[in-house]
């Protein structure tokens, strides 16, 4: 008999994961997914092309912790700065993580423009998890 | 002699040999082929598709390449075949592989980035500037909007005056395997059908030695599948297209002869091998019992082989090098009739022309330095190989039996349920997780990754970097074909693209070359079929 | 300002002025439950407008996630202002869930509408509290209707439609389906059934084998004697084709509801089991409390139960 109120545990993180744009690479994100989810944490998964406004109504909808996207085809640049710029306009202080593939040049210029975390290939799903948990403690 | 082994020798003594000598390094000469019958060249082509194997000509060298504008990947596309590149393969940017132009809002940040930008027939044109498309073979790595490209390549070389009949090389437009893997669909799975059988129809009449359908196992298994599920989504897929054609009233001697295959070459060697030669004798089969072939080149599966870019690791990349050597080797002994190898800087970026070149080195070293290409098959008959063909063999008519179920006995019909009830989303995704578990666990050792990984802290290679003025440039070529073209024509030809579309009798090819011919773009040309065709949203399994 | 700083009093404040991220918000701690939750529902309850509650419930796959975005694309032209919750499974090993309806309800952002993801969190009990008091906030916040939708049957639906005044049961064209549907006792809940994918072959077939079934069976409009039976609806809705004709279907039955009283009587009945749940998770609770540190001491158990029940019920 479940007899304690859930409220007593550490609350269950709330993630948003989609691939922004027309990128098609889900291999790792789905991966990623079901890391999480094995981790407690409940994925609200989105998809294939999503739009930062897609992005920002299911993370005010969902309540997001936290907002992971992965990129694949060196569109971070552009893609990312996006991303934050419409969080910003919707006034959402929601970490954003990024996967896939970042050239290590770039990650001081996306840590700098404020993604809170930045996983590459063969990220381990230790790392992936602490990334995420990490990403959301530090904002509340 | 038997009759089977005479009728090997007669095909041999009848094949044109390279002019090269069979022997071994120490001078020992060998025999072109071992074991028992059906030797290659024979149904069901389990041992390969020629006598003589690789003594009459090597697998074909195809580098994948494409980046930046039109321009920059032309000059890629004329170092390759300066290196003893002997085809060229054209890989496109998100965008173009969408249906999209450069300027429109989901192009941002994605223009030249992954590929070469192609929006009009205006970049085509620069793209194959300077390079005789009646000599060389083209490879087109593009789906959804597959129809417009081939439309362009036409109408590219009617300007350089080689007919299309000419015209040779394989655009991939293997629609089924987007829904299952790579993911570039425009539209829902049977108006793409549709445009597909178009371009089979259109091809087999008009254009002899094009291969209008590359039916394609690669991404299956980079989106992560098994060995034995890529072998059988890949053939199940490739049942669909023939029904499809049947059902058109298409000849299956005729069509059957211009379908080819593309798989991938992973890490498992003999599970590769096994897998390769599975995949002849299956289709083979198949061909002919199931579909009525009656022509032997209709059952051949012949395929384009790539090294397996998911087993690249970022970390000490330099090691990519021999799991690329190990890949491509088993390519060369299962049979491939042409190869890319992939560079070691995979996971980090598009591949500099140093690693490119190096990646190339990789096969012309298997190619004429093992000595591999002397024998035709030269693993048949060893007892554990024949026994993983077998298996894969196995596995795969699993597979079969199940969609056969699902579509009440059409193959075709099952592929459209397995499409929409994510049987082949769940399974590849379920194979991947699996895989990554494996990893994590350190049940399964990756080299420089889970292990032996002193030397990760190295500082990053030289990256091939694309820069942002791509996109500005890009779009500024765009806005001047627009401004230069007549508006009228293109609007006429859009609107006959779209009667096109909504009557299923008439072939959508020759609307959408008039519409090329006009500079109508990519996204002009696949709106006029969203209209009519609608579009496709994933299946939201995880 | 995060929403996550505010007090509940001036969360659901915000909520009610159709905040979105603060109903996000909201709806979160309802979910969590316990002493904030009572409170939401509490502060909630006197806004409440009685929105039409319609569950959409079926086999995976069936298409109930791209019906109800058709729907939340086509409610706004008719003025209403559609709120989804979608229901999927938690994993009973790790707690976690991969939420993925909302892959197919895009279109939504901006157009009023409202999509919510949620995971049944491990026990049913939990959904039996949270789901009502989910659709209380919509309703408090000026949405409705309100669509729930559920895969397949168990405590879960059967919650679920406890909660819906209208339950949907969408099936597929296909032999057998109808009669797994019966097996599955979606027969006894719906109010409206839907034939999805009706471009595929044998859609007729499974009407014809629905209606047989309706023929057969007790049907719960029939059973209470106000002579209603389930419509069988065809739709295709990746296409829309069909959505509009069951939307109304479904109000046709909702004006049923109304005109027999039986909407009261069924939400009546929601309103004692809501309670009931409330109450044993209240009780449950206190007798956890009251068993904590309890050792034998020579007394019978049976003397010990009904000791400390009269303390319980003092
Ligand atoms: C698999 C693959 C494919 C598959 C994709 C299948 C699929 N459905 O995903 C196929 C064959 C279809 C494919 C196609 C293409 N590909 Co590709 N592909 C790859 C490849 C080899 C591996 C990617 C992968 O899945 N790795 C395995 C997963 C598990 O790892 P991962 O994604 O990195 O995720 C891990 C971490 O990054 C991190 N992570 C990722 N996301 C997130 C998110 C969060 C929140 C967190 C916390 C962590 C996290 O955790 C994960 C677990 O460790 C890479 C190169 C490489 N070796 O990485 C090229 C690569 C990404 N592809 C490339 C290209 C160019 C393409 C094409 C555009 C080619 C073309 N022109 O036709 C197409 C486009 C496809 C499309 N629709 O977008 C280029 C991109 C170039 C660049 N960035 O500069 C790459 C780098 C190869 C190369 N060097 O050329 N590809
Ligand atoms: N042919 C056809 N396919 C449909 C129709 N409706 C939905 N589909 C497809 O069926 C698949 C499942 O649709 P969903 O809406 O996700 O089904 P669901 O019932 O919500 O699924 P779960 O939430 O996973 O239980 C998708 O591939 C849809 O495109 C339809 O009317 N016709
Ligand atoms: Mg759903």
């Amino acid at each position: 008999m479940a007899i304690e109120s859930t409220n007593t545990e550490q609350p269950t993180i709330r993630v948003v994961l989609a691939k922004l744009g027309l990128d098609g690479h889900d291999r790792g994100i789905k991966v990623v997914a079901r890391i999480l989810r094995d981790a407690g944490m409940e994925v609200v998964y989105l998809g294939l092309r999503q739009t930062t406004a897609s992005i920002v109504a299911a993370a005010e909808e969902e309540d997001a912790d936290a907002i992971g996207l992965s990129m694949h085809n060196a569109g971070h640049l552009a893609l990312a700065p996006s991303m934050l710029a419409a969080l910003h306009d919707a006034d959402l202080d929601i970490p954003l993580i990024i996967g896939g593939i970042i050239p290590e040049a770039d990650i001081p210029i996306l840590e700098g423009s404020g993604v809170a975390a930045i996983l590459g290939p063969g990220a381990p799903a230790e790392e992936v998890v602490t990334a995420v948990r990490g990403a959301v403690a530090a904002r509340t | 002699m038997d009759d089977k082994k005479h009728a090997w020798q007669e095909q041999y003594d009848a094949t044109h040999l390279r002019d090269v000598p069979f022997e071994t390094m120490s001078g020992v000469p060998v025999d072109p082929v071992f074991g028992d019958a059906p030797l290659p060249g024979q149904y069901p082509f389990t041992r390969g598709l020629h006598a003589a194997g690789y003594r009459s000509r090597l697998w074909t060298m195809r580098m994948f390449a494409g980046f930046g504008t039109a321009e920059d990947t032309n000059a890629r596309f004329k170092e390759i075949l300066r290196n003893g590149g002997m085809g060229l393969s054209t890989a496109f940017d998100m965008p173009t592989l969408m249906g999209y132009d450069s300027d429109s809002p989901w192009a941002l940040g994605e223009v030249g980035r992954a590929g070469v930008a192609v929006d009009t027939l205006r970049d085509m044109e620069d793209l194959y500037a300077d390079i005789d498309l009646g000599k060389v073979s083209t490879s087109m790595t593009i789906n959804g909007p597959a129809a417009a490209l081939l439309a362009m390549y036409i109408a590219v070389g009617e300007q350089g005056g080689v007919a299309k009949s000419d015209l040779a090389g394989t655009i991939q437009n293997d629609i089924l395997k987007e829904y299952q893997a790579q993911k570039e669909y425009i539209y829902p799975p049977r108006p793409s059908m549709r445009i597909v059988t178009d371009m089979i129809r259109y091809t087999s009449a008009e254009m002899p030695k094009w291969h209008p359908v590359s039916i394609s196992g690669y991404h299956i298994r980079e989106a992560g599948s098994t060995a034995a599920q890529e072998l059988a989504f890949t053939l199940a897929n490739g049942f669909a297209y023939v029904e499809a054609a049947l059902a058109e009233g298409q000849d299956v001697d005729q069509f059957g002869r211009r379908l080819s295959f593309f798989f991938n070459a992973h890490s498992d060697f003999f599970e590769e091998i096994g897998k390769f030669r599975a995949a002849r004798r299956i289709w083979a089969r198949w061909m002919k019992e199931r579909y009525g072939a009656t022509d032997e080149r209709a059952m051949m599966c012949r395929f384009h082989t790539q090294t397996a870019g998911v087993s690249l690791t970022a970390q000490q990349p330099e090691n990519n090098i021999a799991r690329v050597a190990i890949q491509a080797l088993s390519a060369a002994l299962g049979g491939t009739q042409s190869l890319h190898t992939d560079s070691f800087d995979e996971a980090l970026a598009l591949p500099t022309e140093k690693a490119a070149r190096i990646a190339l080195r990789t096969q012309q070293v298997v190619a004429h330095e093992t000595g591999v290409t002397n024998v035709a098959d030269p693993l048949g008959g060893a007892p554990y190989v024949e026994w993983m063909t077998d298996e894969m063999e196995l596995q795969a008519e699993a597979v079969f039996a199940h969609l056969d179920e699902l579509g009440n006995g059409s193959i075709l019909e099952g592929v459209y349920a397995g499409i929409d009830n994510g049987y082949f989303v769940g399974e590849i995704a379920d194979a991947a997780y699996r895989f990554a578990r494996e990893i994590n666990n350190d049940q399964r050792i990756i080299v420089g990754l889970n292990e032996f990984t002193d030397g990760n802290d190295e500082d990053e290679t030289n990256l091939l970097r694309i820069d942002h003025s791509v996109e500005e440039l890009q779009r500024k070529r765009l806005e001047a074909v627009k401004q230069e073209r007549n508006s009228a024509a293109v609007e006429a030809s859009l609107a006959a693209i779209r009667n096109a579309a909504e009557d299923p009798t008439v072939n959508l090819m020759p609307p959408i070359i008039d519409a090329v011919k006009t500079y109508a773009t990519e996204e002009e040309i696949s709106n006029a079929m969203r209209n009519v065709f609608g579009t496709y949203v994933e299946q939201a399994i995880v | 300002m995060s929403v996550k700083k505010l007090s509940v009093p001036e969360l659901v404040g915000r909520a009610l002025e159709g905040d979105r991220r603060a109903i996000g918000r909201m709806l979160t701690l309802i979910e969590r439950g316990g002493e904030p939750a009572d409170e939401i529902t509490d502060l909630t309850h006197p806004a409440t407008k009685g929105a039409h509650v319609v569950g959409i419930t079926g086999a995976p796959g069936a298409g109930k996630s791209t019906l109800t975005g058709q729907l939340i694309r086509h409610l706004p032209t008719l003025g209403l202002k559609p709120a989804v919750l979608a229901v999927d499974p938690s994993s009973p090993l790790t707690g976690g869930a991969i939420l993925g309806d909302r892959v197919r309800m895009d279109d939504v952002a901006g157009d009023g509408g409202f999509i919510r993801s949620v995971a049944t969190r491990g026990y049913a009990g939990g959904l039996a509290l949270s789901v009502p008091g989910s659709v209380r906030a919509f309703d408090a916040c000026g949405f409705g209707p309100v669509l729930i939708e559920t895969v397949g049957v168990g405590q879960v639906e059967v919650d679920v439609a406890g909660a819906a005044d209208t339950t949907v049961v969408v099936v597929n064209p296909g032999w057998g389906d109808a009669v797994q549907a019966n097996k599955a006792g979606l027969l006894e809940v719906a109010d409206v059934f839907v034939i999805n994918k009706a471009d595929r072959d044998g859609a007729n077939d499974t009407r014809r084998d629905l209606e047989l079934m309706l023929d057969l069976s007790h049907v719960s409009g029939l059973e209470d004697g106000t002579g209603y039976r389930p419509p069988i609806l065809m739709t295709t809705a990746t296409d829309g084709l069909g959505v509009e004709a069951m939307w109304e279907a479904v109000t046709a039955h909702q004006a049923h509801l109304e005109a027999t009283s039986a909407l009261e009587r069924r939400r009546a009945a929601r309103f004692r089991y809501e309670v009931a749940s409330r109450l044993t998770t209240r009780m449950e609770r206190s007798i956890a409390r009251s068993l904590d540190g309890l050792t034998p001491d020579g007394r019978s158990p049976a003397t010990v139960a009904a000791d400390l029940a009269a303390d319980l019920l003092a």
